[in-house]
């Protein structure tokens, strides 16, 4: 019963995602972004295919941030603005389960984007006589884990705050996200205790994303080690789960 | 054990800046209903009878005091499955039909496959809406919305029902088929407790009312009690066939006299002088058309009680 309703929740999702336009229009840009680099693979010699590759991931990673963003602060929050949540929570569902079915929900939902995506991008590297190695399996595989985080972000921030803040808070611990070891490196230098602080504070706090980004070496051809594809996958699951956990707990507490 | 038991429930709400005061929502409101009854809780507008039913439901956590349901804490969820809940001014997910919609809330509820899609077209066709079947909850109207809500907190066949406002946003057919479908609802041996401002909606179905003021209930018990209590009863006498000139001759006990050609309507203030009336009707030779005993209608308590509410006078037990 309690996997289940899970599981209802999620389907639901699932299938609100699958009749919102805005998912299309998405979707329609990652396509044309992937065939813009299979233009831009004709004109270049092959020494540049490894553009298409770099392009092709790049825009399958932004598409999937996008998608996990937008739709993710709407996860909760449009429930409680819409008040489609009074009649959720009058069944006998937990809300810790609510908000896990709706984060299911969407992990779906980019899961169907991935498969999609991933196909159309394999299919230009085909034409394009591109080199398909498995280290760019690595970087999607990777790059999905980071949708994973930036969803349980997303869903976290909108627990408690509107959609609007909750969209700038995602996008800024994203942008962060990515600048973590700068932090760190600005924090060793810094001679001002302060900066130290508040730059290890901010290491410490927000997910490192890089760690998920293989990008550049997978345009390469170069595969990372199994070792660190799992452990580097562990880290952004773990992260997830923490803020999951984090969101019930908020919303455990709410009041409608 | 009641169907719904609230105790000195107490509802305050932070406004969230220091300085300005919070608003009592509820205070100190205690009710019980039965099995079986159905409850009509009467009040004005931010009375706080949305408030008590978003504190039954576990959406929102009181002061203090205690509500229960089938002797659980509100909020607990396994209660929850014997409940139905129709929100007042309900939204729903528009990108779903209607179908897809009751399958929905069915299939939260637990309801296996087959029994599922026969409850659902049960519902649809009790609600009427069996034609909007397949189409999107964003093409409904208002009315076609509470429509399908009410079918969603029946679709598990709860054996409680707890309705915010029912009532609004139907045109005259509508609430008579929501009426009816509340007291079939009673026939099944279901407990229904709903708010309402509309008194009428309240005298013609409920077995008991409560009467809620500035969060706290004023009056309690069943309607007839409720209206007789305290309240002279009127009787309005109708005669034919005395001249206008006469009429005043035996209309002595009548408080209001109307006449109207060979008609005439005599109100009296009670049963007493009856009699007298009666006998001095026939012997001007006048026909008797009808005598009808004037109830005192939930109308007048409820306007008498929230004006006495704001006189500060004390609330009254029936
Ligand atoms: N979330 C909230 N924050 C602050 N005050 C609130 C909140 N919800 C309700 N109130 C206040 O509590 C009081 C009772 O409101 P409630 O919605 O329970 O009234 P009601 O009886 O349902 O009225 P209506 O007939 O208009 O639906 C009102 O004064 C309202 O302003
Ligand atoms: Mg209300």
């Amino acid at each position: 019963m309690t996997v289940w309703c899970i599981l209802v929740i999620a389907f639901n999702t699932f299938r609100e995602n699958l009749r919102d336009r805005i998912l299309y229009n998405l979707l329609f840009f990652a396509l044309l972004l992937i065939g813009v680099s299979v233009l831009l693979g004709d004109l270049t010699i092959a020494e540049q295919k490894k553009i298409v590759t770099d392009m092709g991931l790049g825009a399958i990673n932004l598409v999937g941030v996008i998608i996990a963003v937008f739709v993710g602060i709407g996860l909760v929050s449009k429930e409680i603005e819409r008040r489609t949540v009074y009649t959720i929570m009058a069944r006998p569902i937990s809300r810790p389960q609510f908000i896990l079915g709706k984060y299911l929900g969407l992990a779906l939902t980019l899961t169907v984007n991935a498969v999609i995506m991933l196909g159309v991008f394999l299919a230009t590297l085909w034409m394009d006589q591109a080199p398909i190695h498995g280290a760019l399996f690595q970087a999607i595989q990777l790059i999905y884990v980071e949708w994973l985080v930036v969803t349980a972000l997303a869903l976290f921030f909108s627990t408690f705050s509107s959609s609007t803040l909750s969209a700038i808070m995602t996008l800024s611990f994203y942008v962060i996200g990515h600048l973590t070891e700068d932090f760190k490196g600005i924090a060793q230098k810094s001679h001002s205790e302060a900066v130290k602080a508040v730059m290890n504070g901010l290491y410490y706090l927000c997910p490192n994303l890089e760690v998920l980004n293989v990008k550049g070496q997978a345009a390469m051809g170069q595969a990372v080690l199994p070792s660190y594809q799992a452990l580097a996958s562990l880290y952004g699951l773990l992260y997830a789960a923490l803020l999951i956990t984090a969101a019930c707990v908020v919303f455990q507490r709410r009041d409608f | 054990m009641d169907a719904i038991h609230i105790h000195e429930l107490t509802k305050r709400f932070w406004s969230g800046w220091p300085g300005r005061p919070s608003v009592t929502a509820l205070d100190g409101l205690s009710l019980s209903v039965s099995r079986g009854e159905i409850y009509g809780f009467l009040g004005p507008n931010g009375s706080g009878k949305t408030t008590t039913l978003k504190i039954l439901m576990g959406l929102i956590r009181a002061t203090s005091g205690t509500a229960e349901l089938f002797g659980q804490p509100a909020g607990d969820v396994q209660v929850r499955r014997r409940i139905g809940f129709l929100p007042e001014s309900p939204y729903f997910y528009d990108y779903l039909t209607g179908e897809e919609f009751l399958s929905f809330y069915g299939q939260l509820a637990g309801l296996q496959r087959t029994e599922l899609g026969r409850r659902v077209t049960d519902l649809l066709e009790q609600v009427g809406l069996s034609d909007a079947r397949r189409r999107q909850l964003r093409q409904f109207s208002k009315g076609m919305l509470q429509r399908v809500g009410l079918a969603q907190a029946l679709i598990h066949d709860p054996e409680l029902i707890i309705l915010d406002e029912p009532m609004s946003g139907l045109d005259p057919l509508g609430r008579k088929q929501i009426r009816d479908l509340i007291l079939s609802l009673r026939d099944q041996g279901k407990t229904v407790f709903f708010s309402t401002h509309i008194i009428p909606d309240v005298e013609m179905i409920c077995d008991r009312v409560g009467i809620i003021v500035k969060g706290r209930l004023l009056a309690s018990g069943r309607v007839d009690e409720l209206v007789s209590h305290g309240h002279t009863q009127s009787v309005e006498v109708v005669c034919e066939g005395i001249p206008a000139e006469r009429v005043r001759t035996i209309a002595e006990p009548a408080t209001r006299v109307l006449q109207q050609g060979r008609r005439a309507l005599l109100v009296l203030p009670g049963h007493e002088r009856l009699e007298e009336i009666l006998a001095a009707i026939r012997a001007q030779g006048g026909t008797l058309v009808s005598v009808t005993p004037q109830k005192g209608s939930l109308e007048e308590l409820f306007l008498q009680q929230t004006h006495d509410q704001a006189d500060g006078r004390p609330a009254r037990e029936a």
